[in-house]
């Protein structure tokens, strides 16, 4: 009897200490998913931040060169355009779920539209007089309103703002198979020295677009912040399996549409050696590891800022192996893999699209998997989609 | 015992279904929340609810969905442009890419106001007469389209503002309903005026998933729904309309466009990449300029002849043709059932015809053969004269439009963020859209308005469950 009751007892109490320990671990997992989604919107934030801070100093290249245009003072322009757009690129990885980026009011569009109208901006080969710079009759000012208004006029769907712009505008069309743009800073010179016609009227548009730029990255930015909008709703008022779902569809659609499908399989399907996206450039190879980075900033909860200092907390990775290791570890082999087939493409990625298409061939299947086994890791920590 | 009390709940239960066929309810049929079929249904019933591709694709046909979407979503641009694959906007446009109007591969809304540009709106023109072709007679200066936008230092040829009329009406039962009529004011005629008895006609950009299936519905079948005459008496006919198929050099049954005046996919593809982008193909090599256009435009760039290759266009359409389709999500609520009672017993289901199957048509096997759910016919009918554009196109009248497919539509609001229908984006909501029926569907119209208001509801429901 006595050890029947023990035994009872014991059983119970076992139970009930199960159970404990599985509410408490339930509540743990709860509690890990907001600090994750805590730190998702942290990261996102700072990478935003450095973005802005880095158009910034690329802001403050061009202003330096355009009061006094020298070849150096150029190719200052350009080196900045680059490091910006390394940090702007991981913020890709935030796209595609319609948050303050690329919702009905973000300005995705203005400020990362591809292709480029590049002539409706400036001289084109063959037609030195085509663009807006080149039209001081249909078009004499030159301002900010006037390109927005023009582009509400035109679909909403600018193509003659934004990155792509600022690179054609320092680097001028890629008219050659090795390298990228070529435009002379002399594009720049007013009066004795100058080239091209209207230079007063293209510094002005290059200081217009860059401009924009900056308020474009500060509008998402502040969406981020704190006190922002959207980052209230996306961390207070969404269910954590909601914005689980928001971040892990982005990324599943960013790997299996937009990289693999859009910028990548599309090129090699065309054989254009210029259906790129930094085409003036020649930085797309160095866009596509950039937009890896995000992606394994966003599921590692890593960002490393430009000036070496990381923000880090709560990952999704963590919380995948803890909630589901085989398919956490597949999403891990699966970055290592992506990141070891696009290192292996060689640059520039307009002349692999022509001789190389294998390498990118094999980096797109990669990628293809690796959306679908972030889908099913996010899925397995809570996304709901 | 056990077995004679199940025996009895299954036989009281079958009796209570039949009870409510009887009562009312229509009941679920084998496989009709599958909308596309077997193969091109699609389950994502989020903002790509539109987009999906349709399964059993080839290898080929899959790169070619990808593709063809790129082609579908990117932005063209002026002539000459690094990107030799896009360039050859314009001159003159409706808007820079597919996607533009079809956002998310859905359907355009329309200017809420005067001072809002058309995007996803776009006017067609004519004379009195008709072409060689049987086809509208364009107007001379203008062209069959009225294009309101231009790339940089080109003149577009008007804009186009945009009022509405409120107007209200009440139900038998005395409940009040508020309708709303466009006007439309041609303003900034930069071609001078249009010709004397011009004729226009707006059309909104429609959804695009399950056009290939429809495309190879056998000819055979869609006319046999035809009933011009109106033999049976019903007081709807129906009508097929014939039209010029440019790559044949022939007539032939038109199942596309709000007046079925498109073929096929390939013709409405090229025809939208010519008359909406200003792109050039094989199949439509000259720019949409009249002739006078032509002359002051002579040294405008172009994108190359023509601007878009056989090669793209045709995976723009193989991406067209392998939307798949929204599966339903309600099919067997019991309100939405009532609803599909309704729909059947007001006749909405005369025209809205609920299901056929497809052909063999085409190179696309995971299309064949597939009984699908697009509640049209695809065919004309009399709309009455509050819908009329007054405008003919082939074999339709002014105030004749093709029955508008409903799979899809309650997912609109989804996709698109708005529930604007009809040719024009005249009705706000599926309701106004019903009480704007008139003609042919006049009958059905009334009938729907003497329903009880749980009824209405019951009958909408339905509607936003295809």
């Amino acid at each position: 009897m006595k050890f029947l009751f023990k035994g009872l007892f014991l059983f119970f109490f076992g139970s009930v200490l199960f159970l404990a320990c599985d509410k408490n671990n339930e509540d743990n997992t709860a509690q890990l998913r907001k600090d994750a989604l805590v730190q998702y919107a942290d990261l996102v934030l700072a990478n935003y931040d450095d973005s802005y801070n880095s158009a910034v100093v690329m802001k403050q290249a061009i202003d330096a060169f355009i009061s006094n245009p020298t070849e150096a003072g150029f190719q200052a322009c350009k080196t900045d355009w680059l490091k910006a757009r390394d940090v702007y690129g991981q913020t890709e990885a935030f796209r595609f779920y319609g948050g303050p980026i690329d919702n009905a009011n973000g300005p995705e569009g203005l400020m990362n539209a591809w292709p480029m109208d590049e002539n409706f901006i400036d001289y084109v080969q063959g037609q030195p007089n085509a663009g807006l710079i080149n039209s001081p009759a249909s078009q004499p000012v030159i301002s900010k309103e006037i390109l927005v208004g023009l582009n509400e006029i035109l679909s909403e769907t600018a193509i003659f703002t934004g990155w792509h712009a600022i690179e054609f505008l320092l680097w001028g069309q890629d008219l050659s198979t090795t390298g990228p743009g070529a435009r002379p800073y002399t594009d720049y010179v007013i009066g004795a020295g100058g080239t091209a016609a209207n230079q007063s009227r293209r510094i002005q548009y290059l200081q217009v677009v860059t401009n924009l730029l900056l308020e474009h990255i500060a509008q998402v930015r502040d969406e981020w912040k704190p006190t922002g909008a959207y980052r209230q709703s996306f961390l207070n008022v969404k269910t954590s399996g909601e914005s689980l779902g928001l971040i892990f569809f982005g990324l599943k659609e960013f790997c299996k549409t937009e990289l693999s499908g859009e910028r990548m399989f599309v090129a090699i399907d065309l054989q254009d050696q210029e259906h790129e996206h930094s085409c003036f450039s020649d930085n797309t190879l160095n866009d596509l590891k950039m937009n890896l980075l995000g992606i394994k900033n966003v599921y590692y909860g890593i960002y490393k800022k430009s000036d070496g200092s990381s923000v880090s907390g709560q990952s999704f990775s963590a919380l995948a192996e803890k909630i589901d290791r085989p398919k956490a570890d597949a999403v891990r082999a699966s970055l290592e893999e992506v990141e070891a087939k696009i290192n292996a493409i060689p640059a520039p990625f307009d002349q692999a699209i022509l001789n190389n298409t294998a390498s990118i061939a094999t980096a797109i299947d990669a990628i293809k998997i690796l959306g679908d086994r972030l889908e099913a890791a996010g899925k397995a920590i809570g996304a709901e989609f | 015992m056990r077995p004679f009390v199940f025996t009895l709940i299954a036989m009281l239960w079958i009796a209570s279904c039949m009870d409510k066929e009887a009562s009312g309810i229509a009941k679920t049929e084998p496989e009709e929340q599958f909308a596309g079929g077997n193969n091109a249904t699609n389950f994502d019933f989020g903002q790509n609810a539109f987009g999906g591709q349709a399964n059993g694709l080839s290898a080929a046909q899959e790169g070619f969905f990808v593709t063809g979407n790129s082609f579908f979503r990117s932005n063209w641009v002026s002539a000459p442009a690094s990107v030799q694959s896009l360039d050859g906007l314009g001159p003159i446009f409706n808007a820079i890419s597919c996607g533009s109007c079809h956002f998310k591969d859905g359907r355009a809304k329309p200017p809420g106001a005067p001072e809002e540009a058309l995007n996803g709106l776009l006017f067609r023109l004519s004379i009195p007469g008709t072409d060689i072709n049987g086809g509208p007679l364009a107007e001379p200066v203008y062209g069959g389209q009225l294009q309101d936008k231009a790339i940089l230092n080109v003149q577009n040829e008007a804009l186009v503002r945009v009022n509405y009329l409120e107007m209200s009406g009440q139900y038998p039962d005395g409940r009040p309903y508020a309708l709303r009529k466009p006007v439309y004011d041609f303003t900034q005629l930069n071609y001078g005026p249009f010709a004397p008895g011009t004729m226009f006609s707006p059309r909104i950009a429609p959804q695009m998933p399950g056009l290939g299936l429809l495309e190879i519905v056998p000819e055979a079948d869609i006319l046999a729904f035809a009933d011009e005459n109106d033999a049976d008496q019903d007081g709807i006919s129906g009508k097929a309309n014939q039209v010029w198929d440019a790559r044949l050099q022939q007539m032939a049954l038109g199942r596309f466009g709000w007046k079925a005046n498109q073929p096929n996919l390939t013709q409405q593809t090229a025809g939208a990449f010519n008359g909406d982008i200003g792109i050039t193909s094989n199949l439509f090599p000259k720019d949409h300029l009249s002739p006078t256009q032509q002359q002051q435009y002579q040294n405008v760039p172009n994108g190359g002849n023509p601007e878009i290759s056989d090669d793209i266009l045709k995976k723009v359409v193989v991406y067209t043709q392998t939307l798949a389709v929204p599966a339903r999500r309600t099919h067997d609520d019991p309100t939405v059932l009532r609803g599909k009672f309704l729909f059947q017993q007001i006749n909405c289901s005369g025209c809205h015809r609920p299901t056929m199957n497809t052909g063999t048509d085409g190179d696309i096997e995971a299309l064949h053969d597939q009984k699908i759910w697009p509640y049209t016919d695809l065919l004309l009918h009399d709309m009455g004269s509050e819908l009329a554009d007054g405008r003919p196109d082939f074999q339709a009248t002014g105030t004749e439009w093709r029955t508008a497919p409903l799979w899809g539509i309650g997912l609109i609001p989804t996709v698109n963020g708005h529930s604007f229908l009809l040719h024009d984006g005249r009705a706000r909501n599926i309701e106004e859209a019903i009480l704007w029926h008139g003609g042919e569907a006049e009958k059905s119209r009334n009938d729907f308005k003497k329903l009880n208001k749980n009824d209405q509801e019951a009958l909408i429901r339905f509607v936003e469950s295809l």
